[in-house]
């Protein structure tokens, strides 16, 4: 089960929250800023697995993150998910908003937030995104056709 | 200027937008709290106005203001309204912000039940998908229980968007309302074969998710799953199926058995990362289950620990940290194969990832043996020593306690090792981790005699250098080792080379600085040393100077603890200072005072288990809770209040338990308990004794004033001291070149000529350098050895623990359906909100009843296990081969079949085509042949007549039971009534003490023979409400088949000749003529439930179809072909659906003049009117529009959208019942079906 979903640019500035479980919003707050201070530290050649211990559902959950840019995707899930395979569903979340906001950046988090939550909802719960079939899914991850619906919206 | 106004009021105008807010936001850094503040005023503006447009508009800020952290429950109400626009747009995002800030105790959720119950049935999908998608967020046990039956049918849904997330939010479903888990779940299990990938990925995943926490309800589906993994292709369920299995091998080591062989085969033939890994760890969890039985599985761990060798050695750091991840599990039962691969981990060691040295120092923990402790160890130092962050220092720090106090010090060899290390790790600063230390110091030298000597010295030095340690500050946890170094200091002072030193170094005046509880332990033990220089000098009367000097020394210091704030250093202190001058006294005069001063002393502290004082067995007949005096009638707040006091000072003590207690013991005791430990350790002969040669006597004391401060450099790195190192290995060189000469001794006298050198060292040659004697701990007698339980009782997943194998009883089949009381008229939602009310006293009733049940089923499932137990028993004394292979023994002993599912997986698992893995098939070669027909015929010793009648019978026994218990306990038929969905919805409203409905099922009986009965269950579900008026219309027909012969049933073919009108569903590419395989077999008594799907062309009339099954009986030496003819009945009413409908609707409906009216008269008819409903409800398909006493209104609706209404009337036993129609035909049909109905009965 993928219990959060936080991205936050690398300033620690919420872009996209997605929590599946309730927490109050200043337990929210501290998470982002708690999760942003263990990510942030972290150099990229390092491995892009982190407990989440006292953070967020305690030893059973891990924080499997992904850093872009400006931009860190953080994923928070349980013992149940694949590791590889979050890391290979962030990269497929992110593909997704690229083809959403053609060449996606922080500003299109920033300014189609409403957008960015309801992509977001597809890979919610038990990342039902997993109708995707994945030929090969190494690190080196070049997925084909993606499924995910996201309905073309006419804007606000 | 004027252009700046004219713009604010365009603004004004047209109201922000969230792209306004957030460029708004941006524009204001240096403010942003101010303009967020100024933004949520205009918001509740917005939100004020009745326009859609902009209250939508609104709350699609505050969603984005949430995520910034701003509360914005206070808009909740709006949200509903958003939510219950009518426009798409609208509707997303109040689900959106629902999502995002409802939860449990948000009270306007219940105010959405009928909204989202409408937008579930939207024609829309995305309407559908934007409501499923927002209640995972928010459901609550009342949606959940509420809704349950909608999503459910959703599950079955057209299209595959909205299917995929019904199945997964069942299991949101699930967890806030488990009553629903057990009817959803045959459905649930069917979308594992759902045509669509996504839906079935959806149905892996929430099956999966339930598996891992309650494996056991789950391992008859293992053959499904089983058959999944090697057909899929889809790595995403790949992975998912396969760590299912990884949760459900260690339940059922032939499942294992099973799996091995192709999950080999995936390790060797995929490309993908991930499934590797997942495999790998898979086969683990085999290995690991299979470990106590089949320890010849070793080229399948090669495999895993070579795969995993590789993934370590991989220049991805994530592959690597998963590597050792894995690595990790296969060293609990492995440990050998993953200590050849010692060189890689201590490489990652060094590795710059934190994360990746943390998971490689778990690794050390399992690899350590006798010899390698100590290079092991050194290298940890190293590493302690340039560590940069504290964090990691510390988790280093105790890595190496953990490892070395392992298994009750297994590993250690040379304790005086240990303690230097324990003393080198004294000179880290600022650890946390000072207690600890401490603990392991006080521990070694409690436990093991022979290092006192040894340890005594060493705290002496630390004491001597206590400066170090407390030197820059007081928060340092460092300090926290000189607790341990005063005790053991004072405790076994008679080791001390120096006690004077010692007590002058403990008396210091900086001592005072350290906190209470160590400056208490300070105070104390000074005590003892002082006893024992006392003792040291009467040995010599002529120096009884220096034994005064030692008093006064006592006596000028101890005020300063006597003017402490920490009151048990306080009283300690003043205390001990009486005493000295006392004893200062007797000196003067001459008098010999050691020995007495000694006595207060005496005595051995034995070590206490951390649990042995809660695990005091309370001796018979004694209440602890009894007063043993009356309680004085007067003083009770003030005794209240002592009474808390207490509570809080023995809190206290408890959480030092670990510390040794001063046991109370009177001497006589104590004299004979010694005389026994004595004789113990004289007939032991791992014990050496201390040896008492240490007691020296010391001439001089050293003036307090001249002892030099010597400041050690701290930046000075820590060194492993390498003495003892060294010096262990000198000792274990000797041991082996001593050995090596008796071993040359014995083959001279022997004779013999061997050459070549003894090869490495092996574990057991290392000799631990004392005998020691590790005492264990003391626990009290009839101590009760259970551990506490530590599960969480609070865990959502413990009330999914559902046994999913039995069959439904038909009170389960549907799941109830909750409405809203019958007297009190529906109205739609948006017309009065308010009116919404949800009863929550049934809610807790059901839950009571569900306790019950429970109850119930463990007794049940005791009772099988009792029937297995006995099963194997008979086994065992009818097994008459001598020597049988291992494995026949396992599957023959397995337990027989008792329940059909668990006999069915039992076949399907002793029928496994053992494996192909040459090494193994090697171990088994005899077995296979044997196993199968042993279990087969076991399995028909042991129930050799379970027939179908008999559990039937059994199975009603037990609904007549549970009506009964029903009627003692009138209020709980809410929920479980064995009468299914339909009539709740009647029942709610009905006064409490009306008598129970009778029993009614749906299933009729379609035909029988003496091997084979066909139950049907008539049209049971309906696709395809909507559009596609005329070629999508299905009906689904599920039939029950039950063997009730001895025989296994199998090849099941099931045909039925089609008519114009209706037709059997084929897959793709099969003749009009062909017919369906039944996708299961049927060992003897079975029964199990296939679904057939039919397409109607047209529903007005109703129709028959001819049909026949053939199947094979297979006996155990002969196979028959057997026909079975059937006709399906499909009435009208299979084609209507239950629809609820809302008062105003229906009134319009009948207003509209378009329905065409009909009427029926049923005459003596004298069953109550609420049984007359709940029949029609259950039998038709009909729900409950409005109920005024004898008088109701109903309504339905076909799979072809016609409308169908009812007027029901009762007086004097007649029942009269008007209905209308759009569809005449339809109309009359369904009349006359249900005058057969009420003719019947």
């Amino acid at each position: 089960m993928i219990k959060a979903i936080l991205i936050f640019n690398n300033h620690g500035k919420p872009r996209l929250i997605r929590f599946y479980e309730y927490f109050a919003e200043d337990v929210q707050q501290q998470i982002i800023r708690e999760t942003f201070h263990l990510v942030s530290k972290r150099d990229d050649n390092v491995c892009n697995f982190l407990e989440g211990g006292s953070l967020i559902g305690g030893s059973d959950y891990k924080l499997i993150y992904r850093h872009y840019a400006t931009l860190y995707f953080v994923f928070c899930v349980d013992s149940s998910e694949s590791e590889l395979g979050i890391l290979d569903l962030i990269q497929v979340f992110v593909e997704t908003l690229d083809k959403c906001f053609e060449n996606v950046c922080e500003l299109d988090l920033i300014f189609h937030m409403d957008k960015g939550g309801f992509s977001a909802a597809p890979a919610r719960a038990v990342s039902a995104v997993k109708n995707i079939n994945l030929p090969e899914m190494p690190r080196n991850i070049n997925i084909g056709d993606i499924n995910i619906k996201v309905p073309s919206l006419s804007p606000f | 200027m004027a252009l700046k106004i004219v713009k604010g009021s365009i603004d004004r105008m047209f109201d922000k937008n969230l792209q306004d807010l957030v460029r708004g936001i941006r524009n204001h850094k240096e403010d942003e709290a101010k303009y967020i503040s100024t933004c949520i005023d205009e918001i509740k503006q917005e939100l004020k106005q009745d326009n859609i447009a902009v209250k939508s508009n609104a709350v699609c800020k505050l969603t984005y203001l949430q995520m910034l952290g701003y509360d914005v429950s206070w808009a909740a109400f709006n949200i509903v309204e958003v939510m219950s626009s009518s426009k798409f747009t609208y509707k997303r995002i109040g689900y959106l912000a629902a999502s995002q800030c409802f939860h449990e105790s948000t009270d306007v959720i219940m105010l959405t039940t009928n909204q989202i119950r409408k937008d579930l049935s939207s024609p829309n999908q995305y309407d559908t998908g934007v409501a499923l998608t927002g209640l995972s967020c928010f459901v609550t046990p009342d949606l959940a229980r509420d809704l349950a039956n909608d999503i459910m049918t959703l599950m079955s849904h057209t299209k595959p968007y909205i299917r995929k997330k019904a199945v997964l939010i069942m299991y949101k479903v699930f967890l806030k309302y488990p009553e629903s888990l057990r009817p959803a779940f045959p459905r649930m299990k069917e979308k594992l074969e759902d045509p669509d990938p996504g839906v079935q990925s959806a149905a892996v995943n929430v099956i999966c998710e339930l598996a891992r926490r309650n494996p056991k309800n789950y391992l008859s589906l293992a053959p499904l799953f089983f058959k999944l993994m090697t057909s899929s292709t889809n790595n995403w369920v790949l992975i998912k199926i396969i760590k299912l299995f990884g949760a459900l091998t260690p339940l059922e080591p032939r499942l294992g058995k099973k799996l091995i062989e192709p999950l080999t085969n995936l390790i060797h033939s995929t490309s993908a990362m991930s499934l590797l890994y997942e495999c790998v760890n898979t086969v683990i969890a085999v290995l690991i289950s299979l470990s106590s039985g089949m320890p010849n599985h070793s080229a399948s761990i090669q495999l895993c620990v070579q795969k995993l060798r590789i993934l370590i050695e991989d220049s991805d750091q994530n592959l690597k940290y998963l590597g050792l991840l894995a690595m990790s599990k296969i060293l609990k039962t492995h440990p050998k194969s993953v200590q050849s691969h010692k060189d890689l981990i201590l490489q990652c060691l060094d590795d710059k990832d934190e994360s990746i040295r943390l998971r490689a120092l778990d690794l050390l923990y399992g690899m350590v043996s006798k010899k390698n402790l100590m290079e092991i160890v050194k290298k940890l130092m190293l590493h302690v020593d340039k560590a940069e962050g504290t964090t990691y220092r510390d988790e280093l720090l105790t890595k190496i306690i953990d490892i070395c106090s392992q298994s009750n010090y297994q590993y250690i060899t040379n304790f005086e090792w240990y303690i230097s290390i324990l003393v080198e790790l004294t000179r880290l600063e600022g650890t946390r981790h000072g207690h600890l230390i401490a603990s392991q110091m006080l521990d070694v030298a409690i436990r093991v005699k022979a290092i006192r000597a040894f340890a005594v010295a060493q705290m002496a030095t630390l004491l001597d250098n206590a400066h170090l340690l407390t030197g820059n500050t007081q928060h340092s946890g460092i300090c926290e080792v000189l607790y341990a170094a005063a005790w053991i200091c004072g405790e076994f002072s008679e080791h001390l080379e120096d006690p004077m030193a010692t007590l002058e170094a403990m008396l210091r005046p900086k001592v005072a600085t350290l906190p209470g509880h160590i400056q208490a332990v300070y105070v104390q033990n000074a005590a003892k040393l002082f006893s024992t220089v006392l003792c040291g000098q009467e040995g010599a009367p002529a120096d009884s100077k220096v034994a005064q000097e030692t008093s006064q020394l006592l006596i000028d210091r101890l005020p300063v603890f006597v003017q402490s704030d920490n009151l048990e250093v306080q009283e300690r202190a003043s205390c001990i200072l009486q005493l000295v001058k006392y004893i200062q006294k007797l000196q003067q005069k001459d008098v010999e005072v050691a020995e007495e001063v000694t006595a207060l002393f005496a005595g051995e502290l034995n070590p206490v288990a951390p649990k042995a004082q809660k695990k005091v067995p309370v001796p018979e007949g004694l209440d602890l809770d009894a007063w043993i005096n009356e309680p004085p009638s007067g003083s009770e707040s003030e005794d209240e209040g002592r009474k808390t006091k207490g509570k809080a000072v023995f809190a206290k003590e408890e959480s030092r338990h670990t510390k040794p207690r001063y046991t109370e013991v009177d001497e006589k005791e104590l004299a004979k308990r010694r005389e026994v430990r004595k004789a113990e350790q004289a007939n032991n002969p791992f014990y050496i004794k201390a040896s008492p040669s240490s007691q020296k006597v010391y001439q001089e004391a050293v003036g307090v004033e001249h002892i030099p401060v010597v400041q050690i450099d701290l930046s000075v790195p820590l060194k492993v001291p390498d003495q003892y190192v060294k010096l262990e290995e000198e000792r274990r060189e000797k041991n082996k070149t001593d050995r090596k000469k008796k071993d040359k001794k014995k083959r001279r006298e022997k004779g013999r000529q061997r050459r070549g050198d003894s090869g490495p060292e092996s574990e057991e040659d290392i000799t631990p350098a004392h005998m020691v004697d590790i005492v264990t701990e003391e626990m009290p007698e009839n101590a009760l050895p259970s551990d506490d339980d530590d599960k969480d009782p609070n865990d959502p997943h413990k009330a999914l623990n559902i046994d999913l194998d039995k069959p439904l009883a038909d009170s389960e089949k549907k799941l109830p359906v909750r409405t809203h009381r019958p007297d009190e008229v529906l109205k739609s939602p948006i017309e009065d909100a308010e009116g919404l009310e949800v009863t929550s006293e049934p809610k807790k009733k059901s839950r009571k009843e569900k306790k019950d049940k429970e109850s119930k089923k463990d007794k049940e499932k005791k009772k099988k296990k009792h029937k297995q137990e006995e099963g194997e028993d008979l086994m065992e004394a009818g097994s008459e081969e001598p020597v049988q292979s291992k494995v026949t023994n396992d599957v023959a002993a397995q337990p027989p079949a008792s329940t059909p599912e668990a006999s069915d997986l039992d076949f399907w698992l002793s029928n496994a085509p053992v494996p192909s893995d040459p090494q193994e098939a090697a171990a088994v070669t005899d077995a296979p042949p044997a196993s199968t027909p042993d279990a087969a015929s076991g399995v028909a010793a042991v129930v050799p007549d379970s027939e179908p009648e008999e559990t039937k019978s059994s199975k009603h026994k037990k609904k007549k039971q549970k009506r009964e218990k029903d009627k003692k306990k009138k209020h709980h038929h809410h929920h479980h009534h064995s009468d299914g969905a339909r009539e709740e919805s009647v029942q709610n409203g009905t006064v409490e003490d009306e008598e129970p409905l009778p029993p009614m099922s749906n299933y009729a009986l379609l035909a029988e023979n003496s091997y084979i009965k066909m139950m049907k269950q008539d049209a049971d579900e309906v696709c395809d409400i909507q559009g596609n008026l005329h070629d999508g219309s299905q009906v689904v027909v599920s039939v029950i088949f039950e063997n009730k012969c001895d025989s296994f049933i199998k090849s099941m073919e099931f045909n039925v000749m089609d008519s114009l009108n209706s037709k059997l569903q084929r897959p793709e590419g099969a003749g009009p003529h062909d017919s369906l395989t039944v996708p299961f077999h049927l060992p003897p008594g079975i029964s199990n439930e296939a679904r057939f799907i039919f397409s109607v062309q047209s529903i007005v009339m109703p129709q028959k179809l001819k049909g026949t099954l053939t199947f094979i009986v297979k006996t155990e030496d002969s196979s028959t072909h057997e026909k079975l003819d059937f006709k399906l009945h499909f009435t009208c009413t299979s084609y209507l659906i239950t629809t609820p409908c809302y008062s105003d609707a229906y009134a319009k409906l009948l207003e509209s003049g378009d329905l065409k009216g009909s009427s029926l008269k049923l005459e003596g008819i004298n069953q109550p009117f609420h049984h007359l409903l709940a029949r029609i409800c259950f039998h038709h398909h009909f729900s409950v529009v409005e109920r005024i006493d004898s008088c109701a209104s109903m309504y339905s609706r076909s799979i072809q959208g016609h409308h169908v209404c009812l007027l029901v009337k009762t007086a004097d036993q007649t029942v009269s019942i008007d209905a209308k129609c759009d569809e005449p035909g339809l109309l009359r049909n369904v009349l006359d079906e249900i005058k057969l109905t009420f003719s019947q009965c």
